[in-house]
């Protein structure tokens, strides 16, 4: 489980946290791919479902992950905006900052 | 115009074999796949032992995604799975093409109840008001068709793709289903089967109804005895059995091997009337099935070879021999062979009926009968009818053309099939 941030961590650290987040969703998303698309093709900007080809109904299941893994909740109006790698990465960002 | 239907694949997951060679190996070996279980002991069961397929580590692999293993908790989808993608390889057929559907090709796969363990954590989850973590998988785990349609996802199948439910009768109604709509031509090929959970929340409610042996705790592959004077209640079992059906022109334009062939069957209810109820069967009512199913093969009775009972080893199975002497007429020497293989597996319920089909196929391919194990017992009411020659203990060498299977089950239903060498 990831240790939440401290308030005296530096912007450095931050972007470190930044990096190791988008390893880790990466981590979590591996699992779902469809057997032509690999980790290698996730982007930031990749489109979960419609550009990585992840099965809608698995989009419930990386949430439990991303929740698990990072120690927080999503809300379920907060999924609907989980599209891209990176709109899940800024609602764990804004999440675990929060914690 | 009907079609004669032919049977191209097998597979099979059973307590005492995995794939067809183990099983075949096993079932003229004589081979038990019935243990002790612990957990039924620490869960205080009257009856500890069962019947339940080992599966090698890493075996799964072969049948389903990393994603699909990761929170797999339907023991039936695993059995069905192996059994079912066997059969179709063994038939020399492959999974379509990522964007290929075979319209041709459909399932009836049938089963009980399906995912008792997923729906467990299921319904502890939703008590603690935690339904979102329910996650995607927990409906189409534990809805009754959840293996036909991994089996019709993995293989593409584009026919009809469905899931029957007739307790303990399961297995051989789905073959005679199957069997009915390759014959109509609805369908060109058929993957039928059926399979069964293991596990206490399976077993539980059988042993509630202490319709288990509980005699047998410390010596488990002797608690199984159909026919047997000393039967004192079944061994409760689990696993799947699979077949592929299919018509006898397209066997031939592919070359397919051709195990036997359909000859036809009958499915019927006592309508718990007449001595049936819901557990016990109407005698009258499966004399007619046999019959109907003798009649439906164009055969006469003196023409089968081996019978396959439904003979789970309770107090029944006297009166299923005489069900089978009136429905066909004949006894003593005349008698057919007649085993079952549940000495040897327990009784799988659901997936009964249709592992045992394979095992009469296998009778019809290696032209042997396989033994009863623990059959050196006789019930007297059953030597009365039938020389005891006709119920070997051991596998016997014969040459088998015809062969009958049936099974019985709760709700008062019945279904017989007739199969023969081509």
């Amino acid at each position: 489980m990831l240790q939440p941030l401290m308030k005296h961590k530096s912007p450095l650290n931050k972007l470190d946290m930044n990096i190791k987040h988008y390893e880790d969703l990466k981590g979590i998303i591996k699992i779902y791919l469809p057997e032509d698309v690999t980790i290698d093709d996730i982007e930031l900007t990749s489109h979960l479902t419609q550009e990585l080809n992840i099965n809608s109904a698995n989009l419930v299941d990386i949430v439990l992950d991303v929740e698990d893994h990072f120690d927080i909740t999503i809300e379920d109006d907060e999924i609907e905006k989980m599209e891209t790698v990176q709109s899940a990465i800024a609602i764990i960002e804004s999440k675990v900052i929060a914690n | 115009m009907k079609h004669r239907v032919v049977i191209t694949g097998m597979g099979v997951c059973a307590p005492n074999g995995i794939g067809l060679e183990d099983f075949s190996n096993a079932i003229f070996s004589g081979k038990s796949g019935v243990r002790f279980h612990q957990k039924l002991a620490d869960l205080n069961f009257g009856c500890q032992i069962a019947g339940k397929p080992e599966i090698p580590e890493g075996m799964l692999d072969r049948y389903f995604t990393s994603l699909q293993l990761r929170d797999l908790q339907s023991s039936g989808i695993e059995y069905g799975m192996i059994a079912g993608v066997d059969a179709w390889r063994d038939a020399g057929l492959e999974p379509t093409e990522k964007d290929t559907v075979d319209y041709n090709s459909g399932i009836v796969f049938g089963v009980s109840l399906l995912g008792a363990e997923k729906f467990r954590s299921a319904i502890y989850l939703t008590d603690e008001g935690k339904v979102k973590r329910l996650g995607s998988t927990s409906v189409v785990q534990t809805m009754a068709s959840g293996i036909s349609a991994y089996l019709g996802g993995y293989l593409g199948c584009g026919n009809q793709v469905t899931t029957n439910s007739s307790a303990c009768t399961t297995g051989l109604e789905s073959v005679l289903m199957g069997y009915e709509r390759v014959r109509n031509g609805d369908a060109i090929r058929m993957l039928v089967g059926s399979c069964n959970d293991s596990g206490p929340y399976i077993w539980g409610g059988f042993d509630a109804m202490r319709v288990l042996t509980k005699k047998y705790n410390d010596a488990p592959e002797a608690g199984s005895r159909p026919m047997q004077e000393d039967a004192n209640g079944f061994v409760p079992g689990s696993g799947a059995g699979a077949l592929v059906l299919e018509t006898l022109e397209s066997a031939k334009a592919r070359g397919a091997k051709i195990y036997a062939e359909v000859l036809g069957g009958a499915v019927n209810s006592g309508g718990q009337r007449k001595g049936g109820t819901m557990t016990a069967p109407n005698s009258e009512a499966v004399q007619r099935c046999i019959q109907t199913a003798v009649k439906n093969s164009n055969v006469s009775p003196q023409q089968i070879d081996t019978i396959n009972g439904h003979l789970t080893s309770t107090g029944m199975c006297p009166t299923e021999i005489k069900n089978w002497s009136k429905a066909l007429g004949l006894k003593g020497d005349d008698f057919p062979y007649i085993n079952s293989l549940k000495s040897m597996t327990g009784h799988c319920l659901a997936a009964s009926g249709s592992i045992e089909t394979v095992a009469t196929i296998l009778e019809l391919t290696y032209n042997k009968v396989f033994g009863n194990i623990n059959g050196s017992n006789i019930h007297p009411d059953i030597i009365d009818i039938v020389n005891l020659n006709k119920i070997p203990p051991k596998t016997i060498d014969f040459p088998v053309t015809i062969a009958a299977k049936a099974s019985f089950g709760f709700g008062d239903v019945n279904c017989c099939m007739l199969f023969k060498k081509m």
